[in-house]
């Protein structure tokens, strides 16, 4: 501890104490907490109290019956856990009595205080600190604290409760973690009599017929299991996993999803999972939890790097269940593919889809959600007959198991299924049963499994299909673009989905030519754009520019794109947007222009009334909207695509980039938005490393070339850009800056090169410049700079020291613990005057 | 209580009876039928003068003076006629009253009020009336200043179809929640329904019954009054009609479209053409426009509104305040006009006009947009443009108004290069909403057309677009007379005061007292009186005195009315009691017998009556009736 805390300390220690003071507020309490924490670990708390004895003091009169505020009362329950975490401190305060006095029966549990829901908490967290060492297992037992903290697990307080359950699994795990260490699973009459209590209690719970009682029970478990790593969990598990398979058979199962969280707790733990009971249990879990409930259960299972293959394949139809269902509610023909085969398909047609609207959606949405994260995963399944194995022939592989992809991946029904559900929700689908019209009746309209089938059909280009349902996807992501009913939600992911199939669908993948299929569908996707970028609602120009701007990135280059876009209206259309009065919309259409001009697709805009007027170059329109435009996105997206240009050589910057760099730079420079000032510095650095070569390992710049870049960063006057933004009220921008000129200094001055010193450019003038700067004033201009001058100020200038300041956190002043103490102190007047900071 | 169907639901026209009144509820007219006439040209259209005749197919040509084809269609050539009104139903002139809806529904108003003999009244609030007005004058000049030399009549055989009226009054003005009384029988309201402006659904209640007739309703936010529902609620009936005509097309989405389509058009050099009433959904659209324009860069493109009635509909639209929607009703108090079309036509980018004759000629610039009637293509302003700008690609028309099938309409004009986009805007009522609304308001029947109680035919599947209530509604065809499904079992009579502080109320339960009344009832103007009986005629008196109780009814002595019930056991011990044995009861449906075998005598009991059949003992009989009086009250 520093020794202004020190000194600031007693007193503090004496207004925390005095009731009659005003209470800083819990904030500050709480960072006086993180702050001691950060003292005791670093060392000893014995000595901390010893050389600090205001703070027992603190504690001991806590304990005295006043009329403390409940905030106090429970800082001083959280501090003493901190001190008594180290075992002879513990014991320094035992002897004082001042631990069963604040945690046992005499302090706050008995009196008014406890009312207090932050007592109660405090309490807990006291004692979860506490809990670190044998002699708080005693201390816990003897004062009869475990039996508060089972009834605090119902506490009405939910944060309470939670903390009263995390409390059972630390003594749970002292208690057990110590005496199992070294063996390979003892058994429960090694156990200790706190923990037997403690299992007793879990073991009750979970017979019980109360559910509340129940899910604290499982939420318990769940804990434990998922942090305690110890071979004792095993025991445990071996005693309570009967118990918990009878929940299984209760009509209706209690705590579903605590169950679930439950068994997938136990299954991710590497002690564990191991247990075949444990996936009997699982696969019990599967077919007794409703559909809604078993999803989640289903996903995690598929997810776990191992587990027996058939329990997989159960868990998977779980997921496919409702997909399968939603194809038997149009199957036609008995033809049609099917998702599920067998028995899993026959049960499927009993189990029909809950009744009410928002169950029925709710089921549909979980389950394309829970496909679309599987979907991804490895696909190499290992050969079926390992995995019929059970887990343990997955140990034989050479590299550590992934979770995989369910395997076969059945891509053609699943296809089938999303296009289906899709074709329900705009009510083209036809249904073939009493069940598929009320699923029709269901799902017409809804955005929400429009939302999630787009989302899951777009994953699913990743992998191919028959091309007879490639086309039927085309047909349904057509019919959702065109479509007026379409929300501008619907709209951006049918956009985006739209985009990925067409990715997918270029042959051969990687190549940047579009199928012949894919090309004919360029045709109607342009008119729908024409119309789309039209449209009243901002969302969907916006979407549609970001759409057109994707393509074009893709296949700008591709001859027959580039045929059917030049024959539509839709690059003038672009151009009009970036007009447009939704800012979003004008960023987007930057970004498009940008996009289209780079491959020469913006063609000059036909004015039949005006033919002689000259129109204005893309470059001269997007200056216009740097230096006009009122709002800071579209002048960002300008920057970017003008950095994007310089980087990628766009034809009418590549032909003088000087020329075409100064009026960014300069419009840049005066632009309020911090952003954009930092993209125009990202420009200039793009620009010097044009001029001087890569950023890299100190590599200097043959002289020549050094001088020409100089004198063409003083020509579109870089540096007074720079220099200023060095002191820049936003601090990226400043970060920046300093990057940039480091990048130059040390390209100009390359390591064990030593300048002359002698008689260098007067750069007195600069350097006041820069003071003043400094000191904020903006208005004194720099004046013209010749390159000499620029090197002798960098040389000058200690830009790493400035890095450094730069790259500490503004607060970092205001967060040291001194002024915390102050802070505190201030706001009761004990400091006298009112100099603290007052943040 | 009865309900007659004469329409289509759209467009309906039902009569009710309910208590001795004859209501006709709306009198919409069916204008589908002008589809099958060649449209009337403002100019001489050498393209329509030139299509060729129809002749039968064994070369009869007596027709081809009256049918011409076009496109593989065959369509009359003559002044457009309308379906009226059924009349074989009912006799029109025992209709008492018609309560109309909205504007839309009062265009065959005229015929019934003209040539049936009517001599009722038509409720109407203002905008509905002044409106209504406007489009049947629309309607009546676009007709009249296209005289054609004669009008067809070999083509049809039978005269369903007739020519088009002329001008004419309506009469009764209402306001919202004003109650009107009909004969003293019952009574009449108009609620908001929040489609039109002054659009109304009426409620018809007697003291005991209430029959809500729901008709054109919307809940969308548009320019009039929102819908009152609270008022609908407890209805014992609740009639449904004028469900939006195109369930499927989402309002919002559809002007989404409209200024979509619009906008790409005029950018792309093009004409746009929107076919429509110069009332209603053009306000919307309008407002629509003024806030799409600016944003869109089409300040500069000129919008037309070309209609007989233009003027006076924008004017009309502006100056019925208490009929609009919260918001416009504020502006008003600033003072601002409620609907920004004003702002349009200060700005010169709305200009309106009675025809394309005259200043229009002048001013008329393109591209442009272009609003007018008649939505039928038939006649109208309408199709000169159609005639104008058909042949370009360039071109659009949009189609808003739901009433005609488009493709229908746009047949006389084929082959045609202009593009055609359907917008059909129709705020009314979706399923949806009405199972909402049923839900909210939970009336005890439910009665609509037919239609609305399947899917619709060409999406058999939809089970969402019919309406879902429980008990299931009840439907009614076309010309279908259905007996609404509830029986009225009371009626409200009033006592005279002295007559009522005559009664001697006897309790026969804690909080329940009977009195017997002997009064005269007096009926008039459908209103009851219970009025004391006047004095029993003296026996003897004088000729004036004796004509006096010749009007009077006979006072008979009236026998004490008995109420309460007879429990069976102890009624037995009673008759033990009093000497009688051998006594057997028997439970029966209706209560029981109680036999007494030595006296060979039966004792009925039933809830409301008691019965003695003895062998003709009659002091056995008296015996046992006073057992049994003696468990009962007199009074």
């Amino acid at each position: 501890m520093d020794p202004e805390c020190a000194r600031l300390l007693p007193a503090l220690c004496a207004v925390l104490a005095d009731p009659r003071q005003p209470v800083a507020d819990d904030t500050c309490l709480e960072k006086l907490l993180d702050w001691f924490k950060a003292v005791t670990e670093a060392g000893s708390s014995l000595l901390l109290l010893q050389e600090h004895p205001c703070l027992v003091e603190l504690l001991f009169h806590v304990l005295k019956p006043q009329d403390l505020s409940s905030r106090i009362l429970s800082f001083a329950l959280r501090l003493a856990g901190i001190f008594a975490a180290q075992e002879n401190c513990f014991q320094f305060l035992q002897q004082g009595e001042l631990l069963p006095g604040l945690f046992g029966e005499p302090g706050p549990l008995g009196a008014a205080a406890w009312a207090a829901p932050s007592v109660r908490s405090g309490w807990i967290q006291g004692l979860h600190s506490l809990a670190q060492h044998p002699s708080a297992l005693r201390f816990l037992a003897d004062s009869g604290a475990v039996d508060t903290i089972f009834s605090l697990q119902g506490d009405p307080s939910l944060f309470v409760a939670s903390a009263a359950g995390q409390l059972l699994v630390r003594v749970l795990d002292l208690a057990l973690r110590g005496p199992a260490e070294g063996r390979v699973c003892p058994q429960a009459w090694d156990w200790p009599a706190c923990a037997r209590k403690v299992v007793c209690h879990l073991e009750d719970c979970l017979r019980s017929e109360a559910t509340p009682r129940v899910t604290q029970a499982l939420h318990v478990l769940t804990t434990t299991f998922g942090h305690c790593r110890g071979l004792w969990t095993q025991g445990l598990w071996a005693r309570l996993s009967p118990l918990v398979a009878r929940l299984l058979e209760k009509d209706p199962v209690p705590a579903p999803h605590a169950l679930v969280d439950l068994l997938l707790g136990v299954a991710r733990s590497p002690v564990l999972s191991s247990d075949p009971g444990l996936w009997e249990t699982a696969a019990q879990a599967l077919s007794r939890l409703s559909p809604t409930q078993a999803g989640p259960l289903a996903a995690g299972i598929l997810k776990l790097q191992d587990c027996p293959q058939a329990l997989r394949i159960q868990a998977f139809s779980i997921l496919l269940q409702p997909l399968a269902h939603v194809l038997e509610a149009t199957a036609q023909a008995p033809g049609t593919p099917r998702l599920l085969e067998g028995a899993a398909g026959d049960l499927m047609a009993v189990d029909t889809f809950p009744p009410s609207r928002s169950a029925c959606v709710g089921l549909l949405c979980s389950a394309l959600a829970h496909l679309e994260l599987l979907q991804p995963l490895v696909g190499v399944a290992r050969p079926a007959s390992a995995l019929a194995a059970g887990p343990a022939a997955g140990t034989d592989a050479p590299s550590p198991p992934q979770p995989q992809r369910p395997s076969p991946w059945p891509q053609a029904p699943l296809l089938a299924a999303v296009v289906t559900i899709l074709r329900f929700c705009n009510g083209s689908a036809a249904p073939s049963s009493e069940a598929g019209g009320r699923l029709c009746a269901m799902l017409v309209g809804c955005v929400r499994v429009q939302r999630a089938a787009l989302d899951f059909l777009g994953v699913l280009s990743q992998g191919l299909g028959p091309q007879e349902l490639v086309t039927q996807v085309f047909a349904i992501l057509l019919e959702y673009l065109v479509s007026p009913d379409s929300s501008p939600t619907v709209l951006k992911k049918a956009f985006q989905a739209t985009l990925r199939w067409l990715l997918s669908s270029a042959t051969p993948p990687g190549c940047c030519d579009l199928e012949p299929y894919a090309q004919l569908v360029l045709g109607e996707l342009l008119a729908v754009l024409q119309k789309r970028l039209c449209s009243p609602c901002w969302e969907v120009r916006d979407s549609g520019l970001e759409f057109l701007t994707q393509m074009t990135r893709h296949w700008g280059g591709q001859g027959s794109f580039r045929q059917a876009l030049l024959g539509s209206e839709v690059p003038e259309l672009t151009r009009q947007l970036l007009q447009d009065p939704e800012s979003y919309v004008r960023a987007s259409a930057v970004a498009a222009v940008g996009q289209l001009s780079s491959w020469g697709l913006l063609t000059a805009p036909s004015s039949p009334e005006h033919p002689a007027v000259p129109q204005k170059t893309p470059l001269e329109e997007l200056l216009l909207v740097l230096t006009t435009d009122s709002e800071g996105f579209p002048r960002r997206a300008v920057m970017r695509v003008f950095t994007e240009w310089l980087r990628d050589g766009y034809a009418d910057v590549a032909e003088d980039p000087e020329q075409s760099v100064a009026p960014v730079l300069r419009a840049a420079s005066r632009d309020l938005d911090w952003e954009v000032r930092v993209q125009g510095l990202e420009l200039a650095l793009v620009f010097l490393e044009q001029l001087l070569g890569p950023r890299g390992p100190s590599t200097a710049a043959p002289p020549g070339a050094l001088t020409q870049a100089l004198q063409a960063l003083c020509r579109v006057q870089l540096f007074e850009f720079a220099f200023r933004s060095l002191f820049d009220c936003d601090r990226p921008v400043a970060q920046k800056s300093c990057d940039l000129l480091l990048f130059l200094k040390a390209k100009a001055t390359p390591s064990g090169s030593q300048q002359e010193v002698g008689d260098g450019p007067n750069v007195a003038s600069v350097e006041a410049a820069l003071r003043r700067w400094q000191a904020g004033e903006q208005g004194q201009p720099l004046g013209e700079l010749a390159p000499e001058a620029v090197l002798a100020v960098l040389r000058s200038m200690d830009l790493e020291a400035l890095r450094d300041t730069l790259a500490e956190s503004s607060d970092h002043v205001e967060r040291s613990p001194q002024s915390l103490l102050q802070d505190m102190l201030a706001t009761v007047g004990v400091l006298g005057d009112n100099e603290a900071d007052c943040y | 209580l009865k309900l007659y169907r004469k329409r289509h639901p759209t467009l309906p026209c039902n009569v009710l009876k309910f208590k001795s009144t004859t209501i006709m509820l709306d009198c919409g007219l069916d204008m589908t039928s002008t589809l099958n006439f060649l449209p009337l040209p403002l100019v001489q259209s050498p393209r329509l003068s030139n299509l060729p005749g129809w002749s039968l197919k064994d070369g009869n040509a007596f027709l081809d003076k009256e049918l011409k084809e076009c496109s593989g269609h065959v369509f009359v050539d003559s002044v457009p006629e309308f379906c009226l009104p059924e009349t074989e139903l009912i006799d029109l002139s025992t209709v008492d009253v018609i309560l109309i809806s909205n504007y839309h529904c009062m265009m065959a108003l005229p015929y019934i009020t003209e040539h049936t003999g009517f001599m009722g009244t038509v409720y109407a609030t203002e905008p509905t009336v002044q409106i209504g007005r406007l489009l049947m004058e629309e309607l009546v000049n676009f007709i009249e200043r296209v005289p054609k030399a004669q009008s067809a009549s070999l083509w049809k055989n039978k005269d369903i179809q007739r020519r088009c009226y002329t001008m004419q009054e309506v009469n009764s003005l209402v306001g919202y929640s004003q109650k009107i009384e009909l004969f003293g029988a019952v009574q009449v309201t108009p609620l908001s329904s929040g489609y039109a402006l002054g659009s109304s659904n009426w409620i018809i209640q007697s003291h005991y019954e209430k029959v809500s007739y729901v008709s054109g309703s919307s809940l969308l936010t548009t320019h009039p009054q929102p819908m009152d529902q609270a008022s609908l609620k407890n209805s014992d009936v609740l009639i449904l009609t004028g469900l939006t005509q195109i369930p499927t097309a989402n309002p919002d989405s559809m002007v989404g479209e409209f200024c979509s389509n619009l906008a790409l058009t005029v950018r792309n050099g093009g004409n746009v053409l929107v076919p429509c009433y110069p009332s209603g959904v053009i306000y919307d659209l309008l407002e629509c426009l003024y806030q799409y324009i600016d944003s869109a860069g089409l300040s500069s493109i000129p919008f037309y509104f070309i209609s007989p009635v233009a003027n006076s509909s924008l004017e009309f639209s502006q100056i019925f305040a208490e009929w609009l929607c919260h918001n416009k009703q504020t502006k008003v108090y600033l003072p601002e006009p409620p609907f920004p079309h004003a702002e349009l036509i200060q700005t010169n980018k709305l200009k309106h006009y009675p025809s394309i004759h005259g200043d229009f000629s002048n001013d008329f610039r393109q591209p442009c947009v272009v609003f007018t009637g008649h939505p039928s293509l038939r006649f109208g302003d309408v199709v000169h443009f159609m005639e104008l700008w058909g042949k370009s690609s360039l071109n659009t028309v949009i189609f808003t108004e739901p009433d005609f099938s488009y493709l229908e309409a746009l047949a006389p004009y084929q082959p045609l290069a202009m593009k055609c986009i359907y917008c059909p805007i129709d705020t009314r009522l979706n399923f949806i909403q009405v199972s909402k609304l049923l839900k909210e308001v939970q009336p005890l029947h439910v009665v609509c057309p037919e239609q609305y109680t399947q899917p619709p035919p060409a999406q058999s599947h939809r089970m969402d677009l019919m309406v879902d209530c429980q008990p299931p509604a009840m439907s009614y065809r076309r010309a279908e007379v259905l007996a609404l499904p509830f029986k009225r079992r009371y009626e409200k009579i009033e006592i005279m005061p002295e007559l009522a502080d005559s009664l001697v109320p006897m309790e026969i339960k804690p909080g329940i007292s009977l009195a017997t009344v002997s009064a005269v009832l007096h009926t008039k103007d459908n209103k009851h009186v219970l009025q004391p009986p006047p004095r029993p005629a003296q026996p003897t008196g004088g000729k004036k005195r004796k004509r006096a109780s010749d009007d009077i009814p006979d006072c008979k002595v009236l026998k004490p009315l008995l109420s309460g019930s007879i429990p069976v056991d102890q009624f037995v011990q009673t008759l033990e009691k009093h000497g009688f044995s051998d006594i057997k009861v028997e439970d029966t449906a209706k209560g029981h017998i109680v036999l007494l075998q030595e006296a060979e005598t039966l004792i009925q009991i039933e809830e409301d009556s008691t019965h003695i059949i003895c062998d003709d003992d009659e002091v056995l009989r008296v015996r046992l009736r006073d057992l049994v009086l003696k468990f009962l009250q007199k009074f």
